[in-house]
């Protein structure tokens, strides 16, 4: 046995209280854990933002589509990775394509996962950037030209009809893609909620909860990174753009906070077996990551903000500038909520008679560093994304401009 | 071991237990009988275990034989069986420890306080009817078998510990050395072999009474009849098979 | 592009759909382990991989074949419900003519305390010491046989083995009545408890003796003087109606009034 994990679970035997189960010493799910339904929730909310703009047709959210698009494909890439990082045999992982368990709900991560890469997403962007992909290959040479070629399967018909085909199918995949992406995020909490040994994930509501605070994640991430890349690429931002994803975030916060406490409130109404535990829980180990983290900083804090920012006569500038600190603080929140749900979920007994404790480790192939360097992958592939396929209006080749990053 | 093992058990069975000659008119065991001695059958059997509350004295024995017998880890986190220590004070105040599982036995306990109940509760894998671990296994690595036990996969297991999240009883743990989940087997090699799992075998007092559930006259039905039967977190629909004689309701 | 044809974009993302997904299905038939599913939905060959393990507990009726006279005294003495590798460890390869070294013979204390040491939370009845007030210098076995283990005397008190009641009664009405007051047990029952049990009261006249109105408190009751107390009287012949008294009030632990 290897030295560090055992003198890892001498010092988490040190900090149980109460009593657990002699196997409980050890906490299974560990940061990458955290990481993933984390990171599907951005990648859900981004095209949930996204496709607000197609089908329902929020022209204000127009500037923010393709980057909305973009930011989920970047962000779905990595999504699997944690997960494949975190097994015991991650080379045995392409086994839930081999044998996929038909009772089981993690068995169908890899087909809702494959779906939503390779049906919604990777159609929607395909067919939205056709069209572009096909001129910048015209105007493009040696390994670039080749690279539009590749991706754009060496489609050539830009005809007016074939780019109205386009348009109908980006629209048609963008009502597919909606409740495809309800599906990969409201599956995630599935995951959690079906667990019925685990009073504080079993929930008929942590799907509904998941996906809210995914939609909140997403359009919050997106709002962020608009602003970071308009200001980077020295463009003026869109305030009408930035008032309508403020707008949508807020009244998205507010579902979510809603459902968060009706949850509460249920909870501690039918106040079953598990409720001292779990309420011992949140005052002892949860109380920073919950109560401040989570529900004052992530939650109530940023609602605050965007409330006086929207319904008051605030300069632009300081609008905006409120907006994004907001999404911050909202990004910080979220992350919190999948550590409560994902770590605070076993930091208990399931006798119901003692805490244990998880000590973040450094180093190791679930520690802070990788879980970091997981963190920051989708936004390196974003970049290379977003130098491949510029999202912005004015690298729209209808425009005439050279493609220049 | 003589293949034809498990006749002499019962025939050693029906010497302790003189009432199951009465009722060996039934035909099943006689059945069972004449198999016995031809290759293991698996889909003849159905295994279960009683745990007599009353029987046990916490000496950890089981606990040992069962980690030197499935070669399970040594160190304190890792359990196949492990026993628990109930303390119910007149206050109300419920104590419970297991130090190292109680593989080492119990320390006398410390507290002055009036004390209204106590008792060991032995625990293992209750090899569930409905067992939650395999509906939630992610590609078919831990499955019940014909003859009813709940098994792993270690060539197959991914280590994606969703099972081990899914037991509502902490039968499960992540085997540090092949970082495949690991648990109670009954002793698959040893009963499909005749003899009886090494912590039943083991148990000084016969807390452990391992057997065919739907076999008459046999001890583990014995016990079954004249005992009030509890399972393990019965709410929770598991349908457990290992059955508590005496089961006190601070339980879990 | 002519209305009413697929368009060849769509002809050309379908083909790379239907590479990809025809690769998929032919992979997947490749590696799909050969026993999967003969059973159900695992490996049939890992029920086997499973049973295969190696045996080390050899189970006494193997130690019986060659030590049948140790195992026959054993199994007639208390010591019956125990296996000989519950003391002396696995012996899988001994019993298989394999091992180098015998079993151990396990000399010290240790093990039988293992059993033996008093623990409030053992059943009742099971024999257990204090070892610093038991023989604390001798060896277990230089008085019991470890294969026909005998208490070499009577047990001082019930409490050694009726531990649960003794601790109930310390502090219930009752604590002033010593255990003879109501079991009239036979020198044997401290050495053969189960074949010679003790008497217990079967009628209500012998709760009246203390309760029934009337009866002057004994200042000689089996022994022990009574009249101090303030027992509760009753009617013997309304109060309860048939019922026995200890099918209301639990004998060892009387409720209070």
């Amino acid at each position: 046995m290897n030295p560090a994990h055992k003198a890892q679970l001498e010092a988490a035997l040190q900090q149980v209280t109460g009593f657990i189960y002699p196997n409980e010493a050890e906490l299974h799910w560990s940061i990458l854990v955290v990481i993933y339904p984390y990171i599907t929730g951005l990648v859900a909310g981004a095209f949930i933002l996204a496709s607000l703009e197609k089908v329902f047709k929020v022209k204000d959210l127009q500037p923010t589509y393709r980057l909305a698009l973009l930011t989920a494909l970047a962000f779905v890439f990595v999504a699997p990775l944690p997960l494949q990082a975190h097994l015991g045999h991650p080379e045995r992982a392409f086994e839930i394509f081999l044998t996929p368990n038909p009772a089981s709900a993690m068995a169908m991560f890899g087909f809702v996962y494959a779906w939503y890469l390779m049906v919604v997403l990777l159609l929607e962007i395909w067919f939205e950037f056709r069209e572009d992909m096909v001129r910048w290959r015209q105007q493009s040479r040696g390994l670039k030209k080749l690279f539009y070629w590749l991706i754009s399967l060496g489609s050539r018909d830009v005809s007016p009809e074939a780019v109205a085909f386009d348009h109908k199918a980006v629209y048609a995949i963008t009502i597919l893609g909606i409740p495809s992406a309800f599906l990969l995020h409201g599956y995630v909490g599935f995951i959690f909620g079906s667990v019925k040994a685990n009073p504080f994930w079993s929930s008929v509501l942590m799907p509904i909860v998941f996906l809210f605070s995914a939609i909140v994640s997403g359009i919050s991430l997106v709002l962020i990174l608009y602003y970071v890349t308009t200001l980077i690429r020295r463009k003026t931002l869109d305030q009408k753009c930035l008032n309508a994803l403020a707008a949508f975030l807020f009244y998205a916060l507010i579902i979510d906070l809603s459902l968060e406490l009706l949850d509460f409130i249920h909870r501690l109404y039918e106040s079953e077996e598990s409720i001292e535990i779990l309420a011992e829980l949140i005052f002892s180990k949860l109380f920073i990551s919950l109560a401040i983290v989570q529900i004052l900083l992530g939650t109530i804090g940023p609602l605050l903000l965007l409330a006086f920012a929207l319904f008051t006569g605030l300069p632009n500038e300081l609008k905006r500038l409120a907006f994004f600190i907001a999404a911050i603080f909202i990004q910080v929140g979220i992350f919190s909520t999948r550590w409560n749900v994902v770590i605070g979920g076993q930091l208990f007994s399931k006798s119901f008679r003692g805490l244990t404790a998880y000590k973040l480790e450094l180093g190791g192939q679930e520690g802070l560093l990788a879980a970091l360097g997981l963190l920051i992958l989708p936004f390196v592939i974003l970049y290379v994304l977003l130098k491949l396929l510029p999202p912005w209006d004015d690298a729209r080749t209808s425009d005439t401009k050279p493609l220049e990053g | 071991m003589p293949k034809n093992y498990e006749r002499r058990e019962f025939l050693a069975d029906l010497v302790k237990f003189p009432c199951a000659t009465l009722l060996l008119g039934v035909s099943g065991p006689i059945k069972a009988l004449a198999s016995a001695g031809d290759e293991y059958q698996a889909s003849e059997h159905h295994y279960a275990m009683g745990v007599q509350i009353e029987k046990c004295i916490g000496c950890g024995k089981c606990v040992e034989a069962c980690k030197i017998e499935n070669d399970v880890p040594m160190e304190p986190y890792y359990f196949r069986t492990w026993i628990e220590r109930y303390i119910i004070y007149a206050d109300g105040e419920v104590s419970v420890d297991s130090p190292n599982g109680g593989i080492d036995g119990f320390p006398p306990i410390e507290s002055e306080k009036a004390i209204l109940r106590t008792f060991f509760v032995p625990k293992l894998c209750n090899h569930c009817e409905n067992p939650p671990c395999v509906q939630v296994c992610p590609v078919g690595a831990t499955f019940k078998t014909q003859d009813g036990v709940i098994l792993v996969d270690d060539d197959y297991c991914i280590g994606c510990r969703y099972c081990i999240q899914a037991c509502p009883y902490g039968a499960r743990f992540l085997d540090p050395r092949t970082h495949t989940a690991g648990k109670c087997t009954f002793c698959y090699h040893r009963i499909t072999d005749g003899l009886l799992p090494a912590c039943v075998e083991i148990c000084p007092t016969q807390a452990r009474i391992f057997g065919e559930l739907d076999k008459l006259s046999t001890p583990l039905n014995r016990m079954m009849r004249q005992s009030n039967i509890q399972v393990l977190k019965a709410h929770m629909n598991t349908e457990p098979k290992v059955f508590y004689s005496d089961l006190d309701g601070e339980v879990r | 592009m002519k209305s009413g044809k697929i368009p060849n974009q769509v002809l050309q993302v379908g083909l790379v759909f239907l590479i990809v997904g025809a690769t998929m299905i032919l992979v997947r038939q490749r590696f799909i382990p050969e026993s999967f599913g003969e059973l159900g939905h695992y490996r049939a060959d890992a029920v086997e991989v499973n049973a295969s393990h190696e045996i080390q507990f050899a189970g006494w009726q193997a130690c019986a074949e060659c030590h049948d006279d140790v195992v026959a005294t054993k199994n007639s003495s208390f010591h019956r419900t125990l296996s000989c590798e519950t003391c002396h460890g696995p012996a899988a390869e001994h019993a298989r003519e394999e091992a180098e070294e015998d079993p151990p013979l396990p000399t010290g204390k240790e093990l039988c305390l293992t059993c033996h040491r008093y623990l409030v939370s053992r059943p009742t009845g099971f024999p257990q010491i204090i070892e610093d007030r038991h023989e604390p210098a001798k060896a277990c076995h230089s008085c019991h046989d470890p294969h026909d283990p005998v208490p070499s005397e009577r047990p001082e008190s019930c409490a050694g083995c009726h531990a649960t009641i003794s601790r109930v009664i310390a502090v219930s009405h009752h604590a002033p009545l010593d255990c003879e007051v109501c079991h009239e047990a036979e020198p044997e029952h401290f050495l053969r408890p189960r074949a010679h049990l003790p008497r217990k009261p079967f009628e209500r006249d012998f709760c009246g003796n203390c309760h029934a109105a009337g009866i002057e408190t004994p200042a000689n009751f089996r022994g022990v003087d009574l009249t101090a107390l303030d027992i509760p009287k009753i009617e013997q012949d309304t109060h309860g109606g048939t019922l026995l008294c200890w099918q209301c009030h639990y004998q060892h632990s009387p409720e209070a009034r």
